[in-house]
């Protein structure tokens, strides 16, 4: 499977990954590989197999009660976002 | 306190501060220094934590003094950096989180820190534990202490190599598709892998939910059930988490090795494993034999598609996982973003190292529209190939057993240019977390004076049955005994 310059960058758009001039290549050649590499599985014959999602066969999810168990602390949480105000996270105008 | 102290095992070292041999703080400025000391060479930590050491240590001295205290009070531990540490920076090997600070310890950590154990420093990695080599690290790679020309494996490198060099005594570890026993076996130590769902993953940075476990590097097999026992159980606040009662791991150590049915997997003897390493394999399998097990071949015709499905399952998971770093709650922000989308896609492309970038795009592909049933479904349904081979085998025998890696270390810069040429490194060890199973990797000799690891692995909740084999292993034999001539 050899991916081209615009499927890279239609990927790294999807991820919301910024690639530089000189990432590209790179990884239109590596990621070109490793498809070509798991690509090997379709010669595995799967007709009638249910796919396997975690190791963990007939587990159920757990539910809880609906109630609050968390404390605030929000303060503390925010310590580590690159910008704050009024308790409010800070990103670029969305909406104009 | 003699010389040779840092060479003790945890339970030696819990025997000798009961005996007041030593102190706590002793202990802990001991490795401390060892660290410190090693850290130009080896850089197998991102942060040691030397003042909080320390208290914690005081701390368990006045326990001990007390007559309190279990079998890890006061004995010094290392966790790799992808656990969150309260009020510690926990980076994950990212330049992502260089400034994260945790605000809250993860499960793991809270049950070493209650079981009296006392953490000196986070342990390097590859970052966010994607990699073989210990060479994706932000903080720069890991070296070898068997030889520093040589990688220690990933990515757990920075816990493996701070046990082999006895820079720590024991430190945790987590693996995703070989991350404890590759290292371990490339380090000489012992590492093992529980099933998963038996050690919480709350606060363990997630890369590849459906694959990842944590657990423990040691110097012996005997350490490693000590600390995984009491690292293991059951945890509210993770979905995946088994409801099971833990084993008294240590207590069961000393089971007959006389009957006990070994498989050997004929797919991890063929093509691409090293004839030395093979030898020193072969070896420790007549160990077995004299103790009295049955050696019989068994193939997992399944097992060969385990890369390959790993390198879609993994990727994919780890695409929706990284979705939460987006520069805006923590992590690494750019400059001036101009927009929403600017803010996500150089925070996102400044952030992540070439090798994350590389199983993000990876995993968005397969994930894409018209891409998912060929590759993503697939994949999932070769997996259940995969563990319905296991499930086969162990009706057979009680486990399985082979080499770790197909190589011993490789050099620095070997692997770095070709992305499958590292991925096959771990073909040994997917496997296992495929189809959820424990397994661990023990020392069992040396090719050109590097360690070479025996794996074993076991049917789910098989713990028991791997430790003892590898205690029997142990008793028998001194390979992890050896330490490094400079750390030695």
């Amino acid at each position: 499977m050899a991916l081209t310059r615009a499927d890279i960058e239609n990927i790294a758009q999807l991820a919301r990954l910024q690639l530089n001039e000189t990432e590209i290549p790179v990884y239109q050649q590596s990621l070109s590989s490793i498809l070509d590499f798991v690509g090997e599985l379709n010669r595995a014959d799967t007709r009638g197999v249910e796919p396997m999602a975690h190791p963990l066969a007939g587990l159920a999810q757990r539910l809880r009660a609906d109630v609050v168990t968390e404390t605030d602390r929000h303060e503390r949480y925010q310590a580590n976002a690159p910008k704050v105000e009024a308790s409010l996270y800070l990103v670029p105008k969305v909406i104009e | 306190m003699s010389a040779s102290v840092h060479a003790r095992t945890v339970a030696e070292l819990a025997a000798g501060l009961k005996n007041k041999e030593f102190s706590s703080v002793e202990l802990a400025k001991l490795y401390l220094d060892r660290v410190e000391a090693s850290q130009p060479v080896l850089n197998a930590f991102v942060s040691v934590t030397r003042d909080a050491a320390l208290a914690a240590a005081a701390e368990a001295d006045r326990q001990l003094a007390a007559g309190k205290g279990g079998p890890l009070t006061g004995v010094p531990i290392a966790h790799k950096d992808i656990f969150c540490t309260d009020g510690v920076r926990t980076t994950c090997g990212s330049r992502m989180l260089d400034n994260f600070v945790a605000p809250y310890d993860a499960t793991v950590v809270t049950k070493l820190k209650a079981a009296g154990a006392v953490m000196i420093g986070k342990t390097n990695m590859d970052e966010f534990a994607m990699g073989s080599s210990n060479e994706t690290s932000y903080y720069g790679p890991v070296r070898n202490p068997w030889d520093t020309a040589m990688v220690p494996g990933g990515s757990s490198g920075g816990s493996a190599a701070a046990v082999g060099a006895r820079l720590v005594p024991v430190a945790t570890a987590t693996d995703t598709g070989g991350s404890i026993r590759q290292p371990a076996a490339l380090c000489g130590v012992t590492g093992i892998k529980p099933t998963y769902g038996r050690v919480s993953r709350y606060g363990m940075i997630a890369f590849a939910s459906s694959l990842d476990q944590a657990g423990v590097i040691a110097a012996s097999a005997e350490d490693a059930a000590l600390v995984l026992g009491a690292m293991s159980g059951f945890d509210p606040n993770d979905s995946t988490s088994v409801d099971r009662p833990v084993p008294d791991y240590a207590a069961s150590l000393n089971q007959p090795m006389k009957g006990l049915r070994i498989g050997l997997l004929k797919e991890f003897f063929e093509k691409g494993l090293d004839a030395d390493v093979e030898k020193r394999i072969r070896e420790a399998l007549s160990v077995y034999q004299k103790l009295g097990a049955e050696l019989k071949d068994v193939s997992l015709p399944s097992l060969p598609l385990s890369v390959p499905t790993y390198y879609v399952v993994a990727p994919a998971e780890c695409s929706s996982n990284l979705a939460r770093f987006d520069g805006v709650r923590f992590g690494h922000r750019c400059e001036n973003p101009k927009d929403l989308t600017d803010l996500y896609r150089r925070s996102r492309g400044e952030g992540f190292g070439a090798e994350v970038k590389r199983r993000i795009m990876t995993g968005t592909y397969v994930l894409s529209a018209g891409y998912y049933d060929a590759y993503y479904i697939q994949a999932q349904k070769a997996r259940q190939l995969i563990n319905r081979d296991f499930e086969r085998a162990f009706g057979e025998v009680d486990v399985l057993m082979g080499p770790t890696t197909p190589t011993p270390a490789f050099g620095l810069g070997a692997k770095t240019s070709d992305p499958i040429t590292m991925y096959l490194n771990d073909i040994y060890t997917i496997g296992a977390n495929l189809a959820g199973l424990p397994a661990l990797s023990i020392p069992c000799g040396f090719v050109g004076g590097l360690p070479v690891g025996l794996q074993i692995v076991g049917p789910h909740f098989g713990e028991e049955k791997i430790l003892s084999a590898a205690h029997a292993f142990q008793k028998e034999t001194d390979w992890h005994r050896r330490l490094p001539e400079k750390y030695s």
